[in-house]
């Protein structure tokens, strides 16, 4: 992969914050470690985080793609869930994609399972259909240079609507908003994981930045 | 950077995928896509189901995936006879009974059932060893198909012909519907253990040994440079408790199949939780202890080395 130069490493100043960032990953499934890779070749500290103890002291975290039932549950198994409202209360920056939009929603447009309600939005799972309709698509994302993202979408989830304060910084050419921003709190229905491109990972580390220079 | 490259020709299989889709037939399906798909999976359980409730009972305990199939594994071993493809009226009811994908078995180089599954909506085919072969000498030619394929391995070689074939996502085999662990922990031992020598190897060495596995020449070379496989590795085969479970993930496969070792236990409810809490906390063994109270019997077990070798599937696969 051919590593793109952080636009904010550009001065030492600013790698020393940078340096100083730790972003976890929600690793009680799903695809954690390559979220945990792209940070790392940008120059973050990223690790796993499977107790809610682990929580302390990071600046972002991630909840990644996997199944959003089977992470639901085990939020709720192991004691996360009143966790991760504190930790994104105290201004703590994150990031669900795939799965972690459903997972961080306000309401779903299914029964099943119950999000945790750590954005105001309303998201639709399996949107797309079954396996055999997951896709690929390129379109340009709102506070992203450089040309068009290629997002991979996997039995991908929409957001049906969103709340005051959410801005869609990223639709479909049929209007369906993948991703999504309301402050420290970014949501997206593909998986910039899954590729070589770092753009949405320097975006998120860039969002970090910030709630860490506010706290 | 080109932010229109695409990744996955950066692997191997990327470009047999690319070369296939430039070829003379029409692109089917994607690799991103089809490997992807795993990747989601990863850090999950993966159960057999064979009713549309036992499919409810599975989502609730946090399965990342369900296997549709008329009959689990310890069943079809008792049964004999030909094991083939499920019913398409039980695959569709498990299909509409949970929102988790759902895989389902064809024979191996079965493509027909396998073109029924995908026309199904199936979202993942396991070409297995467990039902009887419609073929002596060939596996399905996975890349045909827009569904992903899941397929067993003994070894290395066996491994990397089948994600040469195009499959996306490789399970070691252990010996299915026994509850004995043994063969799974012989098999992911092979494969990684080869996996751990190739990228030790020098360059020069490589050839000889793609031979001898009888493995693609360009996967060894890729498997030599990330050490690792190009797809997603699970176990599955004789998987009974939590314990299990976490043994596997120890040793080092990325999730579970579990076949007869939840429905076939006292409690499966119960057993089925316990199974998705120990591969998530595989390595926390205080974790592990309180996992392991209470669950009542795991399925009784059938020692793998008792069995005559024409019972034993996983010589099944080529």
């Amino acid at each position: 992969m051919v590593e793109t130069p952080s636009v904010s490493r550009q001065n030492s100043g600013e790698a020393d914050e940078i340096s100083q960032l730790k972003i976890g990953v929600l690793a009680l499934q799903g695809d954690f470690i390559e979220h945990i890779h792209m940070f790392r070749k940008l120059g973050i500290e990223a690790v796993e985080v499977r107790k809610p103890s682990q929580l302390a002291g990071l600046d972002g975290l991630v909840i990644p793609g996997g199944e959003s039932t089977t992470i639901v549950k085990l939020i709720n198994m192991f004691g996360f869930a009143a966790e991760l409202h504190a930790f994104v209360d105290r201004g703590g920056a994150l990031w669900g994609t795939c799965a972690g939009m459903i997972v961080i929603a306000r309401e779903l447009t299914d029964p099943y399972p119950e999000p945790l309600g750590l954005m105001d939005i309303c998201v639709s799972r399996n949107w797309f259909g079954r396996q055999v309709d997951s896709f690929e698509d390129q379109f340009e994302f709102n506070g992203i240079e450089g040309g068009p993202f290629l997002a991979v979408f996997i039995r991908a989830p929409v957001v049906e609507s969103v709340g005051d304060g959410v801005d869609v910084i990223a639709r479909l050419a049929d209007g369906k908003p993948v991703a999504v921003r309301s402050g420290n709190r970014l949501a997206t229905a593909f998986h910039p994981e899954l590729t070589d491109d770092s753009r949405v990972h320097e975006y998120f580390v860039a969002m970090v930045k910030e709630g860490a220079t506010v706290r | 950077m080109d932010s229109t490259s695409t990744p996955g020709t950066s692997t191997a299989n990327g470009t047999h995928a690319k070369a296939w889709r430039e070829g003379s037939k029409p692109e089917v399906g994607n690799w991103r896509e089809k490997s992807g798909l795993a990747q989601m999976l990863k850090g999950g359980v993966i159960m057999d189901v064979v009713t549309p409730d036992q499919a409810k009972i599975a989502e609730d305990a946090g399965a990342v995936s369900v296997m549709a199939l008329e009959r689990v594994p310890s069943d079809i071993r008792r049964d004999g006879g030909v094991a083939r493809m499920s019913d398409p009226d039980l695959i569709d009811g498990i299909i509409n009974a949970v929102s988790i994908p759902v895989m389902a078995k064809a024979r191996i180089g079965h493509f027909v059932e396998a073109q029924v599954l995908e026309a199904l909506g199936v979202d993942y085919c396991d070409e297995s060893e467990v039902l009887t072969p419609a073929d002596k000498a060939y596996h399905i030619n996975k890349w045909e198909f827009k569904m992903p394929f899941v397929c067993g391995a003994t070894n290395l070689g066996e491994a990397l012909r089948r994600i040469g074939e195009g499959a996306a996502m490789i399970r070691t085999k252990g010996e299915a519907g026994t509850g004995d662990i043994v063969n799974a922990v012989t098999h992911a031992r092979e494969v990684l253990g080869e996996i751990r020598k190739i990228q030790h190897m020098d360059e020069q060495e490589l050839m000889t040994e793609a031979k001898n596995l009888g493995a693609p020449f360009d996967l060894v070379l890729e498997v030599h440079r990330t050490g690792k496989l190009p797809v997603v590795n699970f176990a599955a085969g004789g998987i009974a408790t939590p314990a299990d479970a976490a043994l596997m993930m120890q040793i080092g496969v990325e999730g579970v199949f579990v076949g007869s070792g939840i429905f076939k236990s006292e409690n499966p409810p119960m057993m089925a939780d316990a199974i998705v809490r120990a591969t998530t906390h595989y390595n926390d063994p205080d974790m592990l202890a309180e996992i392991s109270r209470g669950l009542g019997d795991a399925m009784a077990g059938l020692e793998a080395s008792k069995l005559p070798d024409d019972q034993r599937l996983e010589k099944r696969g080529w």
